[in-house]
């Protein structure tokens, strides 16, 4: 039955340039992505963390695949769950750990938290808590690059909630007024909080608030890290050769609560257990397992090595200092 | 008397509010079938339904607005606008300040604004800085809003109740980590002024001005203190906007120091505005000058060490008043 499968159809990528090593190094990132965050819960729960800790769980495959097919001279932004994109965009575990000890070996050296991860020399422009605070943010990265003739391009994640703020219609319509090289990726996980998304939006489809303004649009499967990264790849190619934006809807879910304090009574166990059924991680991993990309004994090293990985990030922020009191006045002012 | 959680006196007002007036609903971000971001309608929706009790969605700015319009139509409509916090009501500033504040003043009248913002302020615990932010000393910069601060369950419970009432917009300020602090509350009808101060513990040598979440700090520093043989009064202004003046006043003749508590940023705050009047109004009464306490003039910063660094406590204001005593 599987030889036949591999004869008659081509692999989910086929159409797409990537190597056996691009295609492991995504794999890599979403499971390194889900343990790190598995493990964050943990050291929530014996009080390493502090504050509001908003896991990427379920949704590793939106970030993953929005983030793989781009430059190292391209502008990130998003908001508060913020930790499965920075790890996507290169930035160490250790680092990432540290920060959500509120060590000053963090992202952020300890002053920004799980909310607020920043690495300017990666692109990663953050890490903002203000639900609708930031695309006008995303939107002035594109500006600029556009303005100093680069040919960078600007992503910018946002929850499905956030596009009923009214600033985020403000900002559309300046992305396509100016042309502005920019991909909005909303991650429309179904819920802002405890709130469906049919009880706070009026209008079923959500992508097409970007049909007002006459913007490049579309709706795709946010558990699918490949699909994810195909319609990059043309909206990317879109903002670099033409400078246009594009409104992306990736459609997903998350597994855990909207924070690490939410009971999460507002939706089924059942639910839950359908979406988890397409588990982005596991779907991609039998792919690559049917496609001979990798195999068990592979994916186990993986694992193995990711273990080693996360365990090793929570000992160096365990074992990190905190911020040094000397520097509460630094930076108030540049 | 019954013994309450300061999230449960401020939903009791609502509730009993409710059920007096059917001009009276809320609305706001999760405060229906979630109960409340931090539980203070808890029950409302399942008692009162989906008309007066309202999910909105994340659109501060937007049901700000609607809430500010209803109220202003002068047909018996007493909205209460839930902020989740009141970091997020800074995206509804313009209506509360270009609009709220202004409708009497420019129609000359026409137009009253019964509406009552509220929700928690102030920073809690390692939220960092776009979450953790004292901002009672913008909305008391505005005419034409009335700015409350409850620091004990039968405070807030008697001054909401007296927030709806009002025929203005009132900006009703509580603290996510006073909400389970419990306290007793009568059975039965009251009503808290606007205006009122409060002295939460009498002394003689030192005033010490606090409000909210910084009302105990400062009772424990009184407690402290009188150890040392220094007995602290500690006055609540309940009201930030209008202030009690006469009541501060009357404390400082008394006690001749005086030393001010806030978690907000220090530049421009109420607390200047108190020292400033006390130092003009009953300068010949004072034997040293004004001292405030204040957080760190920082955005809050996310490390435990920092943070704890950055805000008052109890030991910061000892050292103020002894300042002020010359010890
Ligand atoms: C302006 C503002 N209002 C409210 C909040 C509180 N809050 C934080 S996240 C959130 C839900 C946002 O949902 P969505 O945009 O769908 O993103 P998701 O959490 O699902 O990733 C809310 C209400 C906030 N941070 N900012
Ligand atoms: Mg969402």
């Amino acid at each position: 039955m599987k030889e036949e499968k591999k004869k008659n159809i081509q692999a989910p990528w086929a159409d797409l340039k990537l190597s056996n090593e691009k295609l492991i190094k995504i794999y890599r990132d979403m499971l390194l992505i889900r343990r790190f965050e598995e493990r964050a819960a943990q050291e929530y729960g014996k009080g390493k963390i502090g504050g509001f800790c908003h896991l990427y769980i379920g949704q590793e495959a939106t970030g993953v695949g929005a983030i793989a097919p781009l430059r190292e001279d391209d502008f990130i932004y998003t908001a508060y769950r913020d930790h499965g994109q920075a790890i996507a965009r290169g930035m160490s575990s250790k680092g990432c750990m540290a920060e959500l000890f509120g060590k000053v070996t963090g992202v952020s050296k300890g002053i920004g938290g799980s909310m607020h991860f920043y690495d300017l020399s990666k692109g990663f422009m953050g890490g903002w808590g203000i639900v609708g605070g930031h695309p006008p943010l995303a939107a002035g990265s594109a500006f600029a690059t556009k303005y100093q003739g680069r040919d960078s391009v600007t992503i910018c994640f946002m929850g499905e909630a956030s596009t009923n703020q009214g600033v985020f219609h403000e900002i559309l319509n300046m992305a396509m007024l100016w042309k502005l090289p920019i991909i909005f990726i909303c991650e429309n996980n179904g819920y802002g909080m405890g709130t469906a998304i049919s009880r706070a939006m009026a209008g079923e489809h959500l992508f097409e608030k970007a049909a007002g303004y006459e913007m490049a649009r579309g709706a795709v499967n946010g558990m699918d890290v490949i699909e994810m990264y195909r319609e990059m790849s043309v909206a990317i190619e879109r903002a670099r050769k033409e400078s246009l934006p594009t409104f992306l809807e990736a459609r997903t879910y998350r597994f855990r609560g909207h924070s690490m304090s939410d009971p999460g009574q507002y939706r089924t166990k059942d639910e839950i257990d359908e979406y988890k059924k397409r588990d982005p991680i596991e779907t991609f991993g039998s792919d690559l397992k049917q496609w001979n990309i990798l195999s068990e004994s592979a994916i186990e090293k993986l694992e193995e090595e990711i273990k080693a990985e996360v365990q090793e990030a929570v000992e160096f922020a365990d074992a990190s200092p905190q911020p040094s009191i000397d520097v509460l006045y630094d930076n108030v002012y540049a | 008397m019954a013994v309450l959680q300061i999230r449960e006196a401020i939903n009791q007002a609502i509730d009993e509010e409710m059920e007096r007036d059917s001009g009276v609903f809320i609305m706001g971000e999760e405060v229906a079938q979630y109960n409340g971001a931090y539980k203070v309608t808890q029950g409302l929706w399942k008692k009162y339904g989906d008309k007066r009790v309202i999910d909105t969605p994340i659109t501060e700015a937007g049901f700000a607005g609607i809430g500010i319009g209803a109220a202003m139509t002068g047909i018996g409509v007493r909205p209460i606008v839930e902020m989740m916090t009141w970091n997020f009501a800074i995206l509804a500033f313009d209506q509360i300040i270009n609009h709220a504040a202004k409708a009497s003043y420019m129609s000359a009248g026409q137009f009253k604004v019964p509406i009552v913002f509220r929700g928690p302020n102030g920073p809690a615990h390692m939220l960092g800085a776009q979450h953790s932010q004292a901002l009672e000393s913008m909305m008391a910069h505005v005419p034409g809003l009335i700015v409350m601060t409850p620091s004990t369950p039968y405070d807030a419970k008697g001054m909401l109740k007296a927030a709806i009432r009002d025929d203005n917009p009132v900006i009703f300020m509580e603290s996510e980590m006073m909400y389970g602090q419990k306290g007793e509350v009568p059975e039965g009808e009251y009503l808290i002024p606007i205006g009122k101060g409060d002295i939460k513990r009498e002394g003689s040598d030192v005033t010490i001005i606090a409000w909210t979440k910084m009302v105990a700090v400062a009772l424990k520093a009184a407690e402290e203190l009188q150890k040392e043989g220094i007995n602290a009064e500690v006055l609540d202004p309940r009201t930030l906007r209008p202030l009690d003046e006469a009541l501060i006043i009357e404390s400082v003749k008394k006690t001749n120091r005086c030393v001010i508590i806030e978690d907000s940023w220090p530049f421009a705050s109420v607390g200047t505005e108190i020292a400033h009047r006390i130092h003009t109004i009953a300068f010949d009464y004072l034997d040293a000058p004004v001292e405030k306490i204040n957080s760190a003039d920082i955005p809050m910063p996310y490390a435990e060490n920092l943070e704890h660094e950055a805000l008052p406590n109890s030991e910061k204001v000892i050292a103020a008043v002894k300042k002020v005593l010359y010890r």
